[in-house]
Protein backbone atom coordinates (compact mmCIF):
# COMPACT_ATOMS: atom_id res chain seq x y z
CA UNK A 1 0.00 0.00 0.00
CA UNK A 2 1.22 3.62 -0.39
CA UNK A 3 -0.67 6.58 -0.18
CA UNK A 4 1.42 8.35 -2.90
CA UNK A 5 -1.09 10.31 -5.01
CA UNK A 6 -0.51 12.35 -8.37
CA UNK A 7 -0.91 15.63 -7.51
CA UNK A 8 -2.31 18.62 -5.37
CA UNK A 9 -5.49 18.34 -8.54
CA UNK A 10 -6.07 14.74 -7.55
CA UNK A 11 -5.95 15.34 -3.62
CA UNK A 12 -8.54 17.65 -4.41
CA UNK A 13 -10.67 15.29 -5.68
CA UNK A 14 -9.83 12.30 -3.51
CA UNK A 15 -10.24 14.06 -0.08
CA UNK A 16 -13.90 15.32 -1.52
CA UNK A 17 -13.06 19.28 -1.05
CA UNK A 18 -15.90 21.18 -1.94
CA UNK A 19 -17.89 24.58 -1.54
CA UNK A 20 -17.90 25.68 2.12
CA UNK A 21 -15.18 23.50 3.12
CA UNK A 22 -12.13 24.62 5.46
CA UNK A 23 -8.83 23.78 4.81
CA UNK A 24 -5.54 24.42 6.91
CA UNK A 25 -1.81 25.28 6.94
CA UNK A 26 0.91 25.60 8.73
CA UNK A 27 3.71 28.20 8.34
CA UNK A 28 6.91 27.16 8.66
CA UNK A 29 8.13 28.04 5.59
CA UNK A 30 7.17 31.09 6.22
CA UNK A 31 7.50 34.08 3.81
CA UNK A 32 9.41 31.10 1.55
CA UNK A 33 6.08 28.88 1.21
CA UNK A 34 4.86 27.40 -2.44
CA UNK A 35 2.10 24.97 -0.72
CA UNK A 36 -0.59 27.48 0.37
CA UNK A 37 -0.73 29.45 -3.02
CA UNK A 38 -0.61 25.70 -4.81
CA UNK A 39 -3.57 24.44 -3.12
CA UNK A 40 -5.67 27.15 -3.73
CA UNK A 41 -4.61 28.02 -7.28
CA UNK A 42 -5.88 24.48 -7.64
CA UNK A 43 -8.93 24.91 -5.58
CA UNK A 44 -10.09 27.70 -7.87
CA UNK A 45 -9.41 26.09 -11.06
CA UNK A 46 -11.36 22.94 -9.92
CA UNK A 47 -14.39 25.52 -9.27
CA UNK A 48 -14.64 25.55 -6.29
CA UNK A 49 -15.61 28.57 -3.42
CA UNK A 50 -16.63 30.01 -0.60
CA UNK A 51 -13.20 28.38 1.23
CA UNK A 52 -12.44 29.12 4.94
CA UNK A 53 -8.90 29.30 5.11
CA UNK A 54 -7.22 28.07 8.71
CA UNK A 55 -3.68 29.07 8.25
CA UNK A 56 -1.43 29.65 11.59
CA UNK A 57 -0.01 32.43 9.87
CA UNK A 58 -0.52 34.29 6.21
CA UNK A 59 2.57 35.70 4.62
CA UNK A 60 3.79 38.27 2.01
CA UNK A 61 4.06 35.29 -0.13
CA UNK A 62 0.81 34.77 0.27
CA UNK A 63 -0.13 37.78 -1.98
CA UNK A 64 -2.60 35.75 -4.38
CA UNK A 65 -4.86 35.29 -2.05
CA UNK A 66 -6.38 38.75 -2.47
CA UNK A 67 -7.29 37.62 -5.79
CA UNK A 68 -9.03 34.34 -4.53
CA UNK A 69 -11.18 36.46 -1.76
CA UNK A 70 -12.09 39.10 -4.49
CA UNK A 71 -13.17 36.17 -7.10
CA UNK A 72 -15.55 34.46 -3.70
CA UNK A 73 -13.29 31.20 -4.05
CA UNK A 74 -11.98 32.28 -0.24
CA UNK A 75 -14.56 33.76 1.94
CA UNK A 76 -13.17 33.30 5.50
CA UNK A 77 -9.55 33.72 6.69
CA UNK A 78 -8.59 32.26 10.46
CA UNK A 79 -4.89 32.73 11.18
CA UNK A 80 -2.18 33.95 13.81
CA UNK A 81 -0.75 36.78 12.25
CA UNK A 82 -1.65 38.34 8.82
CA UNK A 83 1.38 40.02 7.30
CA UNK A 84 1.03 43.62 5.47
CA UNK A 85 0.52 42.26 1.88
CA UNK A 86 -3.20 40.26 2.46
CA UNK A 87 -3.54 42.29 5.73
CA UNK A 88 -3.86 45.47 3.96
CA UNK A 89 -6.63 44.59 1.67
CA UNK A 90 -8.31 42.97 4.28
CA UNK A 91 -8.67 46.76 5.91
CA UNK A 92 -10.00 48.06 3.06
CA UNK A 93 -12.66 45.93 3.46
CA UNK A 94 -12.55 43.33 0.85
CA UNK A 95 -13.81 40.26 2.24
CA UNK A 96 -17.01 39.89 3.50
CA UNK A 97 -16.71 37.84 6.99
CA UNK A 98 -14.46 39.42 9.17
CA UNK A 99 -11.29 37.71 9.79
CA UNK A 100 -10.83 35.48 12.90
CA UNK A 101 -7.24 35.98 14.64
CA UNK A 102 -6.34 33.52 17.25
CA UNK A 103 -2.87 33.26 19.22
CA UNK A 104 -0.39 30.45 18.91
CA UNK A 105 -2.16 28.74 21.61
CA UNK A 106 -5.58 29.71 20.95
CA UNK A 107 -5.54 28.07 17.68
CA UNK A 108 -4.27 24.76 18.23
CA UNK A 109 -6.96 24.79 21.64
CA UNK A 110 -9.50 25.22 19.52
CA UNK A 111 -8.94 22.83 17.07
CA UNK A 112 -8.01 20.19 19.80
CA UNK A 113 -11.61 20.45 21.13
CA UNK A 114 -13.35 20.63 17.79
CA UNK A 115 -14.27 24.42 18.08
CA UNK A 116 -12.22 24.85 14.79
CA UNK A 117 -13.26 22.08 12.35
CA UNK A 118 -11.03 21.21 9.81
CA UNK A 119 -12.10 19.25 6.71
CA UNK A 120 -8.65 19.31 5.18
CA UNK A 121 -5.18 20.21 5.90
CA UNK A 122 -2.48 20.52 4.00
CA UNK A 123 0.99 19.95 5.48
CA UNK A 124 4.21 21.26 3.37
CA UNK A 125 7.14 18.79 4.74
CA UNK A 126 10.36 19.44 3.78
CA UNK A 127 10.56 15.34 4.23
CA UNK A 128 8.06 12.58 3.99
CA UNK A 129 7.84 8.79 2.87
CA UNK A 130 5.38 7.49 1.00
CA UNK A 131 3.14 6.99 4.37
CA UNK A 132 2.50 10.24 5.19
CA UNK A 133 5.79 10.04 8.43
CA UNK A 134 6.97 13.53 8.08
CA UNK A 135 9.34 16.15 8.86
CA UNK A 136 10.90 19.38 8.31
CA UNK A 137 14.30 18.97 9.78
CA UNK A 138 15.64 17.35 6.70
CA UNK A 139 15.35 17.99 3.37
CA UNK A 140 16.28 20.97 0.18
CA UNK A 141 13.22 23.03 2.15
CA UNK A 142 14.39 21.99 5.65
CA UNK A 143 12.56 24.72 8.11
CA UNK A 144 13.16 22.87 11.41
CA UNK A 145 9.94 22.52 13.59
CA UNK A 146 6.91 21.58 12.09
CA UNK A 147 4.81 22.17 15.30
CA UNK A 148 2.05 24.25 14.30
CA UNK A 149 0.94 21.46 11.68
CA UNK A 150 0.55 18.67 14.69
CA UNK A 151 -3.24 19.84 16.00
CA UNK A 152 -4.23 20.42 11.83
CA UNK A 153 -2.78 16.51 11.35
CA UNK A 154 -4.22 15.03 14.27
CA UNK A 155 -7.95 16.92 14.52
CA UNK A 156 -8.48 17.29 10.61
CA UNK A 157 -11.22 15.20 9.03
CA UNK A 158 -8.22 14.67 5.97
CA UNK A 159 -4.89 14.90 5.74
CA UNK A 160 -2.25 15.38 3.27
CA UNK A 161 0.96 15.93 3.47
CA UNK A 162 2.84 17.93 0.34
CA UNK A 163 6.60 16.97 0.22
CA UNK A 164 9.66 18.01 -2.25
CA UNK A 165 12.13 15.00 -0.75
CA UNK A 166 10.41 11.60 -0.71
CA UNK A 167 12.10 8.89 1.07
CA UNK A 168 11.61 5.40 1.52
CA UNK A 169 9.54 4.24 4.01
CA UNK A 170 9.98 4.20 6.77
CA UNK A 171 11.34 7.55 8.01
CA UNK A 172 12.16 7.30 11.37
CA UNK A 173 12.71 10.68 12.58
CA UNK A 174 9.35 11.79 11.73
CA UNK A 175 7.75 14.82 13.38
CA UNK A 176 4.48 13.56 11.90
CA UNK A 177 3.37 9.93 12.25
CA UNK A 178 1.53 8.36 8.72
CA UNK A 179 -1.07 6.98 11.49
CA UNK A 180 -2.63 10.57 10.77
CA UNK A 181 -1.83 11.16 7.34
CA UNK A 182 -4.40 10.26 4.36
CA UNK A 183 -2.26 10.70 1.26
CA UNK A 184 0.99 12.02 0.23
CA UNK A 185 1.70 14.54 -3.01
CA UNK A 186 5.49 14.59 -4.20
CA UNK A 187 5.80 17.81 -5.70
CA UNK A 188 9.14 19.77 -7.27
CA UNK A 189 9.29 22.49 -4.72
CA UNK A 190 7.59 22.82 -1.74
CA UNK A 191 9.13 26.14 -0.87
CA UNK A 192 12.03 29.04 -1.42
CA UNK A 193 14.75 27.91 0.64
CA UNK A 194 15.99 32.02 1.06
CA UNK A 195 11.95 32.79 2.41
CA UNK A 196 12.18 29.76 4.63
CA UNK A 197 15.14 30.22 6.81
CA UNK A 198 17.45 33.28 7.17
CA UNK A 199 20.88 32.64 6.85
CA UNK A 200 21.66 34.84 9.73
CA UNK A 201 18.94 37.11 12.19
CA UNK A 202 21.36 40.07 12.98
CA UNK A 203 21.66 41.90 16.15
CA UNK A 204 20.74 45.47 16.17
CA UNK A 205 23.19 47.95 15.60
CA UNK A 206 20.91 50.68 16.41
CA UNK A 207 22.42 52.58 19.77
CA UNK A 208 18.65 53.34 20.72
CA UNK A 209 18.06 49.56 20.39
CA UNK A 210 21.13 48.34 22.02
CA UNK A 211 19.96 50.74 25.40
CA UNK A 212 16.60 49.38 25.25
CA UNK A 213 17.82 46.09 25.42
CA UNK A 214 20.53 47.20 28.24
CA UNK A 215 17.92 48.42 30.39
CA UNK A 216 15.73 44.87 29.70
CA UNK A 217 18.64 42.93 31.31
CA UNK A 218 19.13 45.26 34.15
CA UNK A 219 15.33 44.86 34.48
CA UNK A 220 15.58 41.02 34.46
CA UNK A 221 18.67 40.85 36.79
CA UNK A 222 16.86 42.91 39.35
CA UNK A 223 13.23 41.06 39.05
CA UNK A 224 15.31 38.58 41.29
CA UNK A 225 14.59 35.74 38.30
CA UNK A 226 17.74 35.29 37.05
CA UNK A 227 18.96 32.30 38.99
CA UNK A 228 19.39 28.44 38.08
CA UNK A 229 16.65 27.02 36.43
CA UNK A 230 15.39 30.28 34.71
CA UNK A 231 12.99 30.43 31.68
CA UNK A 232 13.69 32.41 28.91
CA UNK A 233 11.41 34.07 25.12
CA UNK A 234 12.23 36.31 23.30
CA UNK A 235 11.68 37.67 19.73
CA UNK A 236 13.76 37.66 16.87
CA UNK A 237 13.52 41.75 16.72
CA UNK A 238 16.72 43.45 16.77
CA UNK A 239 16.43 44.93 20.21
CA UNK A 240 15.33 41.37 21.70
CA UNK A 241 18.38 39.69 20.30
CA UNK A 242 20.58 42.12 21.55
CA UNK A 243 19.24 41.89 24.95
CA UNK A 244 19.40 37.86 24.30
CA UNK A 245 23.22 38.61 23.86
CA UNK A 246 23.66 40.65 26.90
CA UNK A 247 21.80 38.11 28.92
CA UNK A 248 24.10 35.61 27.89
CA UNK A 249 27.01 37.46 28.90
CA UNK A 250 26.04 37.74 31.96
CA UNK A 251 24.68 34.11 32.88
CA UNK A 252 28.19 32.80 31.21
CA UNK A 253 29.93 35.23 33.71
CA UNK A 254 27.99 34.54 36.64
CA UNK A 255 27.53 30.95 35.69
CA UNK A 256 23.87 30.61 35.99
CA UNK A 257 22.51 27.34 34.21
CA UNK A 258 18.79 28.04 32.92
CA UNK A 259 16.32 25.77 32.23
CA UNK A 260 14.85 26.64 29.04
CA UNK A 261 14.61 28.98 26.20
CA UNK A 262 11.74 28.78 23.75
CA UNK A 263 9.60 30.59 21.09
CA UNK A 264 10.82 31.32 17.65
CA UNK A 265 14.09 29.82 17.84
CA UNK A 266 17.55 32.09 16.04
CA UNK A 267 21.22 30.61 16.15
CA UNK A 268 21.43 33.12 19.39
CA UNK A 269 19.07 30.41 21.35
CA UNK A 270 21.40 27.73 20.15
CA UNK A 271 24.32 29.83 21.01
CA UNK A 272 23.15 30.28 24.65
CA UNK A 273 22.01 26.17 24.97
CA UNK A 274 25.66 25.32 23.72
CA UNK A 275 26.93 28.01 26.10
CA UNK A 276 25.60 25.71 28.92
CA UNK A 277 23.18 28.91 29.55
CA UNK A 278 20.31 26.77 29.28
CA UNK A 279 19.43 22.96 29.99
CA UNK A 280 17.18 22.79 26.73
CA UNK A 281 15.64 24.71 23.90
CA UNK A 282 11.64 24.10 23.46
CA UNK A 283 11.25 24.57 19.51
CA UNK A 284 7.75 25.09 17.74
CA UNK A 285 9.28 27.61 15.38
CA UNK A 286 12.97 28.23 13.85
CA UNK A 287 13.70 30.97 12.26
CA UNK A 288 17.31 30.99 10.40
CA UNK A 289 20.00 27.70 9.25
CA UNK A 290 21.31 27.97 13.06
CA UNK A 291 18.28 26.78 14.72
CA UNK A 292 17.74 24.09 11.53
CA UNK A 293 20.82 22.27 12.19
CA UNK A 294 20.74 22.07 16.18
CA UNK A 295 17.10 20.75 16.21
CA UNK A 296 17.98 18.01 14.12
CA UNK A 297 21.53 17.12 16.09
CA UNK A 298 21.37 18.13 19.66
CA UNK A 299 18.56 15.93 21.22
CA UNK A 300 18.51 19.05 23.94
CA UNK A 301 17.19 21.19 21.25
CA UNK A 302 13.29 19.47 21.26
CA UNK A 303 10.89 20.26 18.56
CA UNK A 304 6.69 20.97 20.59
CA UNK A 305 3.33 21.07 19.39
CA UNK A 306 1.92 24.28 19.17
CA UNK A 307 -0.48 22.77 21.93
CA UNK A 308 2.49 22.19 24.08
CA UNK A 309 4.07 25.25 23.47
CA UNK A 310 1.19 27.76 24.80
CA UNK A 311 -2.54 26.27 24.35
CA UNK A 312 -4.77 27.00 27.17
CA UNK A 313 -6.97 24.28 27.10
CA UNK A 314 -3.95 21.38 27.23
CA UNK A 315 -3.06 19.47 30.77
CA UNK A 316 -0.18 21.64 30.47
CA UNK A 317 1.51 23.81 28.87
CA UNK A 318 5.39 25.51 28.34
CA UNK A 319 4.44 29.14 28.26
CA UNK A 320 3.06 28.65 32.06
CA UNK A 321 6.36 27.73 33.18
CA UNK A 322 8.27 30.82 31.77
CA UNK A 323 10.21 33.21 34.01
CA UNK A 324 10.85 35.96 31.56
CA UNK A 325 9.22 37.13 27.47
CA UNK A 326 10.59 39.74 26.10
CA UNK A 327 8.14 41.02 23.66
CA UNK A 328 7.23 43.95 20.87
CA UNK A 329 4.81 46.27 20.15
CA UNK A 330 3.63 49.00 17.61
CA UNK A 331 1.08 50.58 20.44
CA UNK A 332 0.66 50.20 24.39
CA UNK A 333 -1.60 52.52 26.35
CA UNK A 334 -2.28 53.84 29.36
CA UNK A 335 -3.57 50.49 30.72
CA UNK A 336 -0.47 48.73 29.26
CA UNK A 337 -2.61 46.98 26.44
CA UNK A 338 -1.11 46.07 23.70
CA UNK A 339 -1.18 46.10 20.03
CA UNK A 340 0.72 44.03 17.90
CA UNK A 341 -1.83 43.75 14.89
CA UNK A 342 -2.08 47.22 12.79
CA UNK A 343 -0.05 49.83 11.80
CA UNK A 344 -0.20 53.69 12.66
CA UNK A 345 -3.00 54.23 10.04
CA UNK A 346 -4.65 51.01 11.19
CA UNK A 347 -3.84 48.66 8.57
CA UNK A 348 -3.15 44.87 9.27
CA UNK A 349 0.22 44.17 9.70
CA UNK A 350 0.48 41.57 12.12
CA UNK A 351 -1.13 39.45 14.85
CA UNK A 352 -0.47 37.76 18.32
CA UNK A 353 1.74 34.94 17.74
CA UNK A 354 2.60 33.70 20.49
CA UNK A 355 2.64 37.48 22.03
CA UNK A 356 -0.50 36.74 24.85
CA UNK A 357 0.18 33.56 25.22
CA UNK A 358 3.38 34.16 26.60
CA UNK A 359 2.60 37.27 28.12
CA UNK A 360 -0.31 35.52 30.45
CA UNK A 361 2.08 32.81 31.21
CA UNK A 362 5.33 34.64 32.14
CA UNK A 363 6.23 35.93 35.41
CA UNK A 364 7.39 38.87 34.18
CA UNK A 365 6.50 39.87 30.50
CA UNK A 366 8.18 42.90 29.18
CA UNK A 367 7.75 45.33 25.83
CA UNK A 368 10.70 46.39 24.35
CA UNK A 369 10.27 49.40 22.18
CA UNK A 370 11.51 52.89 21.46
CA UNK A 371 9.50 55.68 22.48
CA UNK A 372 9.24 57.14 18.92
CA UNK A 373 9.14 55.04 15.96
CA UNK A 374 9.44 57.35 12.76
CA UNK A 375 7.65 59.88 14.32
CA UNK A 376 4.89 57.57 15.26
CA UNK A 377 4.72 57.34 19.10
CA UNK A 378 4.74 53.86 20.76
CA UNK A 379 2.71 54.70 23.98
CA UNK A 380 -0.94 55.98 23.13
CA UNK A 381 -4.07 57.13 24.87
CA UNK A 382 -5.86 53.90 24.15
CA UNK A 383 -4.59 51.13 21.13
CA UNK A 384 -6.23 50.90 18.07
CA UNK A 385 -6.69 46.95 18.60
CA UNK A 386 -5.74 45.13 21.77
CA UNK A 387 -3.90 42.22 21.28
CA UNK A 388 -2.78 41.62 24.67
CA UNK A 389 -4.51 42.41 27.30
CA UNK A 390 -2.32 45.38 29.69
CA UNK A 391 -3.28 43.13 33.19
CA UNK A 392 -0.94 40.77 31.85
CA UNK A 393 1.92 43.06 30.29
CA UNK A 394 4.18 43.87 33.67
CA UNK A 395 6.97 46.14 32.05
CA UNK A 396 7.72 48.67 29.38
CA UNK A 397 11.39 48.98 28.33
CA UNK A 398 11.82 52.36 26.22
CA UNK A 399 15.13 53.90 25.48
CA UNK A 400 13.30 57.36 27.63
CA UNK A 401 12.88 55.17 30.46
CA UNK A 402 10.76 51.68 32.07
CA UNK A 403 7.70 51.82 32.95
CA UNK A 404 5.95 49.57 35.27
CA UNK A 405 2.46 48.56 35.48
CA UNK A 406 1.10 49.61 38.60
CA UNK A 407 -0.15 46.50 39.66
CA UNK A 408 3.06 45.69 39.99
CA UNK A 409 4.76 47.37 42.96
CA UNK A 410 6.80 44.68 43.86
CA UNK A 411 8.96 45.07 40.74
CA UNK A 412 8.78 49.22 41.28
CA UNK A 413 10.28 48.74 44.36
CA UNK A 414 13.37 46.66 42.98
CA UNK A 415 13.96 48.38 39.74
CA UNK A 416 14.11 51.48 41.88
CA UNK A 417 16.42 49.83 44.04
CA UNK A 418 18.62 48.63 41.42
CA UNK A 419 18.38 52.55 40.53
CA UNK A 420 16.92 51.68 36.98
CA UNK A 421 14.95 54.63 35.18
CA UNK A 422 11.50 53.84 36.33
CA UNK A 423 9.17 56.31 35.12
CA UNK A 424 4.99 56.45 34.69
CA UNK A 425 3.44 55.60 31.72
CA UNK A 426 1.66 58.92 31.62
CA UNK A 427 5.18 60.30 31.79
CA UNK A 428 6.61 58.57 28.82
CA UNK A 429 3.51 59.12 26.57
CA UNK A 430 3.98 62.94 27.53
CA UNK A 431 7.50 62.88 26.54
CA UNK A 432 6.57 61.54 23.42
CA UNK A 433 3.51 64.16 22.24
CA UNK A 434 6.41 66.46 23.28
CA UNK A 435 8.99 64.82 20.45
CA UNK A 436 6.80 63.86 17.54
CA UNK A 437 4.35 67.04 17.95
CA UNK A 438 0.99 68.00 16.51
CA UNK A 439 -0.45 64.17 16.64
CA UNK A 440 -3.46 64.28 15.04
CA UNK A 441 -5.00 60.10 15.68
CA UNK A 442 -6.33 58.66 12.76
CA UNK A 443 -10.15 57.97 12.53
CA UNK A 444 -11.58 54.62 11.45
CA UNK A 445 -14.52 53.74 10.12
CA UNK A 446 -17.38 51.13 11.61
CA UNK A 447 -17.56 47.88 9.51
CA UNK A 448 -15.41 45.38 11.72
CA UNK A 449 -13.00 43.47 9.22
CA UNK A 450 -11.53 40.77 11.93
CA UNK A 451 -12.01 39.92 15.02
CA UNK A 452 -9.24 39.35 17.88
CA UNK A 453 -10.02 35.98 19.55
CA UNK A 454 -7.98 35.96 22.89
CA UNK A 455 -6.02 32.73 23.95
CA UNK A 456 -9.23 31.67 25.79
CA UNK A 457 -11.74 32.03 23.51
CA UNK A 458 -13.55 35.26 24.16
CA UNK A 459 -13.32 38.71 21.99
CA UNK A 460 -10.83 40.69 22.99
CA UNK A 461 -11.25 43.00 20.45
CA UNK A 462 -12.65 44.17 16.51
CA UNK A 463 -10.26 45.89 14.02
CA UNK A 464 -12.38 48.36 11.98
CA UNK A 465 -12.07 48.81 8.09
CA UNK A 466 -9.83 51.63 6.86
CA UNK A 467 -11.15 54.55 5.16
CA UNK A 468 -9.23 55.87 2.44
CA UNK B 1 14.19 84.76 -2.71
CA UNK B 2 13.78 83.50 -6.35
CA UNK B 3 14.60 79.61 -7.31
CA UNK B 4 15.75 79.33 -10.37
CA UNK B 5 17.14 75.65 -10.38
CA UNK B 6 16.07 72.40 -8.91
CA UNK B 7 17.87 71.33 -6.11
CA UNK B 8 17.63 68.31 -3.32
CA UNK B 9 18.19 67.81 0.27
CA UNK B 10 17.57 64.71 2.41
CA UNK B 11 17.71 61.28 2.05
CA UNK B 12 15.91 57.93 2.16
CA UNK B 13 16.21 57.18 5.59
CA UNK B 14 13.80 56.06 8.05
CA UNK B 15 12.97 59.32 10.29
CA UNK B 16 14.66 61.49 7.29
CA UNK B 17 12.87 63.09 4.42
CA UNK B 18 14.32 64.26 0.55
CA UNK B 19 12.86 67.58 -0.21
CA UNK B 20 12.96 68.45 -3.89
CA UNK B 21 12.88 71.78 -5.09
CA UNK B 22 12.17 73.10 -8.43
CA UNK B 23 11.01 76.29 -9.89
CA UNK B 24 7.07 77.34 -10.78
CA UNK B 25 4.85 79.76 -10.74
CA UNK B 26 2.61 79.89 -7.17
CA UNK B 27 3.76 77.91 -4.60
CA UNK B 28 3.03 74.66 -4.63
CA UNK B 29 3.60 71.67 -1.89
CA UNK B 30 3.45 68.05 -2.76
CA UNK B 31 3.67 65.15 0.67
CA UNK B 32 4.10 62.02 0.67
CA UNK B 33 4.35 60.79 3.94
CA UNK B 34 3.28 57.25 5.91
CA UNK B 35 2.00 59.28 8.67
CA UNK B 36 0.21 62.03 6.26
CA UNK B 37 -3.17 61.36 8.35
CA UNK B 38 -1.16 62.10 11.51
CA UNK B 39 1.04 64.74 10.68
CA UNK B 40 0.44 65.94 6.93
CA UNK B 41 -0.76 69.17 8.07
CA UNK B 42 1.56 69.64 10.34
CA UNK B 43 4.23 69.56 7.45
CA UNK B 44 2.43 71.89 5.24
CA UNK B 45 2.16 74.30 7.99
CA UNK B 46 5.91 74.08 8.20
CA UNK B 47 6.68 73.77 4.44
CA UNK B 48 4.67 77.35 4.25
CA UNK B 49 6.42 79.17 7.29
CA UNK B 50 9.90 78.15 5.82
CA UNK B 51 9.09 79.41 1.94
CA UNK B 52 7.20 82.75 3.65
CA UNK B 53 10.08 83.28 5.98
CA UNK B 54 12.62 82.89 3.25
CA UNK B 55 10.25 85.13 1.03
CA UNK B 56 9.62 82.19 -1.78
CA UNK B 57 6.59 83.03 -3.72
CA UNK B 58 7.12 80.59 -6.40
CA UNK B 59 8.20 77.31 -6.15
CA UNK B 60 7.11 73.45 -6.58
CA UNK B 61 8.06 71.67 -3.66
CA UNK B 62 8.08 67.67 -3.03
CA UNK B 63 8.42 65.96 0.21
CA UNK B 64 8.66 62.25 0.07
CA UNK B 65 8.69 62.03 3.60
CA UNK B 66 9.70 59.02 6.37
CA UNK B 67 8.69 59.79 9.47
CA UNK B 68 10.97 62.89 10.21
CA UNK B 69 10.68 65.06 13.54
CA UNK B 70 9.41 68.93 12.36
CA UNK B 71 12.86 70.22 13.31
CA UNK B 72 14.58 67.74 10.25
CA UNK B 73 11.39 68.73 8.32
CA UNK B 74 11.96 72.50 8.26
CA UNK B 75 15.75 72.06 7.97
CA UNK B 76 15.68 69.53 4.47
CA UNK B 77 13.09 72.13 3.35
CA UNK B 78 15.03 75.60 4.01
CA UNK B 79 18.23 73.70 2.77
CA UNK B 80 16.97 72.96 -0.48
CA UNK B 81 15.37 75.80 -0.94
CA UNK B 82 18.44 77.67 -0.19
CA UNK B 83 20.17 74.88 -2.44
CA UNK B 84 17.51 76.02 -5.48
CA UNK B 85 18.09 79.61 -5.32
CA UNK B 86 21.91 80.02 -5.90
CA UNK B 87 23.85 79.47 -9.25
CA UNK B 88 26.12 76.42 -9.78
Amino acid sequence: MSKLINSIEEAIRVTGLKDGMTISFHHHLRNGDYVLNMVVDAIAKAGIKDITINASSIHEVHAPLVDHIKSGVVTGLECNYMGAAVGKEISRGIMKKPVIFRTHGGRPSDIMTGKSHIDVAFIAAPTSDDMGNCTGKIGKSACGSLGYAFSDAEKADKVVVITDNLVPYPLTDFSIPEIYVDYVVSVDKIGDPKGIVSGTTKITRDPVGLKIARYAVECIQASGLLKDGFSFQTGAGGASLAAAAYLKDIMVRDNIKGSYVMGGITGYMVDMLNAGCFEAILDVQCFDLKAVESIRTNPKHREVSGSQYASPTAKSCAVDGLDVVILGATEIDMDFNVNVHTDSNGYIMGGSGGHSDTAAGAKMAMIVAPLVRARVPIVTKKVQCITTPGSTIDVLVTQRGIAVNPARQDLIEKFKAAKLPVVTIEELYDKAMEIVGNYQPVELGDRVVAEVVYRDGTVIDRIRQVIE
Amino acid sequence: MNIIRNAIAGTMESSDLIVTVTPGSGLTIDIQSPVKRQFGDSIRRSAEEIAQDLGVTDAVISIEDHGALDCTIRARIETALLRASKEE
